[in-house]
């Protein structure tokens, strides 16, 4: 039987959560947590664990745009999603929340745009 | 010029205290911003986690700046940007310089101080060595990066576990380059734990507690840096030294309150934050005079920011409204035969009359509290930073007479992390003067 203490990282709080994980590694009791989407965090983080990746993208004016990840990712594919989002250049105007790569890397999730750029 | 309510500062403090003076019925409202569009440094921390309390949802910076920009737009409030506040005197006159419209000095009903804060620079630290290109505070990294599309350096060692320190670790990482260490004079970070997990944690980025950097190494640019642990007492020990070769350091050593108008204008400021002694309004010890946001105190999160803000708002409208109706008061005694100098200085003589005057003082162990004193019997809700890890603590509100008002226990207490005290204010019944003691028990 092993044992995982995490920060949760949802919100600023910080909760330090403990979790009880059985043979398969599968959590089986989780203490600690504050709010039901901690308790979430807790199972995701010890199973598959994700993360909102933010970054820039160029534009097509030479500057950058501030871009996000509309949903996390799995941390594992964090590199990839940021080569794909280091390959594109977006074309001005750009507006807060435009799409600049669907489905980026096949995790579902889409690069957003989070600030406009004439 | 003549303006209602002038705010310094278009940053998340100066909007939302813009928008709240709004609703609360004051349309003669102007903002003043130094930068090219309203935002401050939301518009370089593009990383996510704003907004939870405020809107319900995880934002970006810039997104959470795009919200309030727009309330601002929508309420047709108006924003005059690149232009920079000289000064602010005592009987509310800004002066300010702007590209488009020159030299102004503006008369103004009330005035908002928004400007922020800054971060505490390498000139500051005395940190010894020479002084080669390649040393950065964490907020110019931020803004060379996320803004200007320009990376900074390769090989990074970053001085301070600020938040921005440790954004900052992330960041750079993701962009390619090798974070060597983040290196903390204390014993325990400085940033959320949050961060600690997400920014150097995921990363295998070492935390050294306890370590500082005791040489800066190269002639032109940076080549390397020492770092040494230190004692209890915040020396290096000798022994210890390391040299790690880098051509970046980066600096989250704290953030400093930019008062300069503030002190311009013979405001009274709190030794500890920084920022001017307020009431529990925001009003500063000039009448008419607000402030909030980090340029009051430094604040965790930006929606406490926002908060605060509001609350600065909400008073300077009733300020605004109370002097309003001072003058009309007088304009309607004019018709009785009264000289043009008797109603101006009804008109000046703008102090609300306060209810109580109560002095909010602090053990050392509570640093301060954000408000310090307090004009209202009111609720108030007290915002207070400790002075090191406690664990199993107990926060007291005693008043002179010995009676306990509020108390709050905490299993863990950070200088890290903003704590809050609710004071009722019946319990402030039949107290007109005096003080308000705050202080923490602890295990340990």
């Amino acid at each position: 039987m092993n044992t995982r203490e995490l920060t949760c990282i949802v919100c600023p709080r910080g909760c330090r959560i403990n979790v009880r994980l059985g043979d398969s590694g599968a959590p089986e009791e989780i203490t600690g947590y504050s709010c039901p989407r901690g308790l979430e965090y807790a199972k995701t983080e010890c199973t598959h664990p994700t993360r909102i990746v933010t970054s820039t993208v160029r534009t097509s004016g030479g500057g950058v745009v501030p871009v996000k990840t509309s949903a996390p990712v799995p941390k594992e594919d964090i590199t990839a999603v940021m080569t794909a989002i280091k390959s594109v250049t977006a074309p001005l105007p750009v507006h807060i929340g435009d799409v600049l790569i669907k489905n980026v890397c096949g995790t579902g999730a889409d690069i957003l745009a989070t600030d406009s750029r004439e | 010029m003549k303006c209602e309510l002038v705010i310094v500062g278009a940053g998340p403090a100066g909007m939302a205290a813009a928008v709240s003076a709004y609703d609360a019925g004051i349309r003669d409202i102007l903002l003043l911003e130094r930068g090219e569009r309203e935002g401050g440094i939301l518009l370089q921390c593009i990383h996510n986690g704003f907004g939870l309390h405020r809107f319900g949802e995880e934002l970006t910076g810039p997104e959470y700046a795009a919200r309030y920009a727009d309330m601002v737009r929508e309420r047709g409030i108006r924003v005059l940007t690149g232009t920079t506040v000289i000064s602010v005197s005592r009987d509310r006159r800004v002066t300010a310089v702007s590209r488009t419209e020159g030299y102004m000095t503006i008369e103004c009903g009330a005035v908002i101080l928004a400007m922020g804060c800054r971060e505490r620079p390498r000139g500051a630290l005395n940190i010894p060595g020479f002084r080669p290109s390649g040393v950065y505070t964490a907020g110019t990294a931020q803004k060379l990066v996320n803004i200007m599309g320009i990376m900074p350096g390769r090989e990074v060692v970053i001085l301070g576990s600020g938040d921005i320190g440790l954004i900052m670790a992330r960041r750079m990482t993701l962009e390619g380059a090798r974070v060597r260490a983040v290196c903390e004079l204390l014993p325990y970070s400085g940033g959320l734990a949050r961060n600690i997990e997400q920014c150097l944690n995921d990363f295998q980025i070492p935390l050294k507690l306890s370590h500082t950097v005791t040489g800066i190494h190269g002639r032109g640019r940076l080549s390397g840096v020492t770092i040494s642990e230190v004692d209890k007492s915040r020396r290096p020990i000798p022994g210890t030294e390391e040299y790690i070769p880098c051509d970046t350091l980066l600096l989250s050593c704290g953030l400093l309150p930019e008062n300069e108008l503030t002190k311009g204008a013979g405001i009274t400021l709190d030794r500890v934050t920084g920022g001017a002694v307020v009431d529990g309004g925001r009003q500063c010890d000039a009448p008419g005079i607000f402030a909030c946001g980090n340029v009051l105190h430094v604040h965790d999160l930006v929606d406490y920011v926002s908060e605060e803000a509001a609350l600065a708002g909400e008073s300077a409208a009733e300020f605004i409204k109370s002097t309003r109706k001072k003058a009309e008061k007088s304009a309607g005694k004019a018709i009785g035969g009264r000289t043009t100098g008797e109603i101006a200085n009804d008109a000046k003589a703008d102090e609300i009359p306060p209810d109580v005057d109560i002095k909010i003082t602090t053990d050392g162990r509570v640093r301060y509290t954000v408000p310090q004193r307090l004009r209202r019997a009111e609720d108030v809700r007290l915002y207070f930073r400790v002075s090191d890890v406690f664990r199993g603590a107990t926060v007291l509100a005693t008043l002179s007479d010995g009676r306990v008002i509020a108390k709050k226990k905490a299993l863990h207490l950070a200088p890290g992390e903003m704590e809050t005290l609710l004071l009722k204010g019946k319990d402030l019944a039949g107290v007109s003067s005096g003080e308000i003691k705050i202080t923490l028990e602890a295990e340990e």
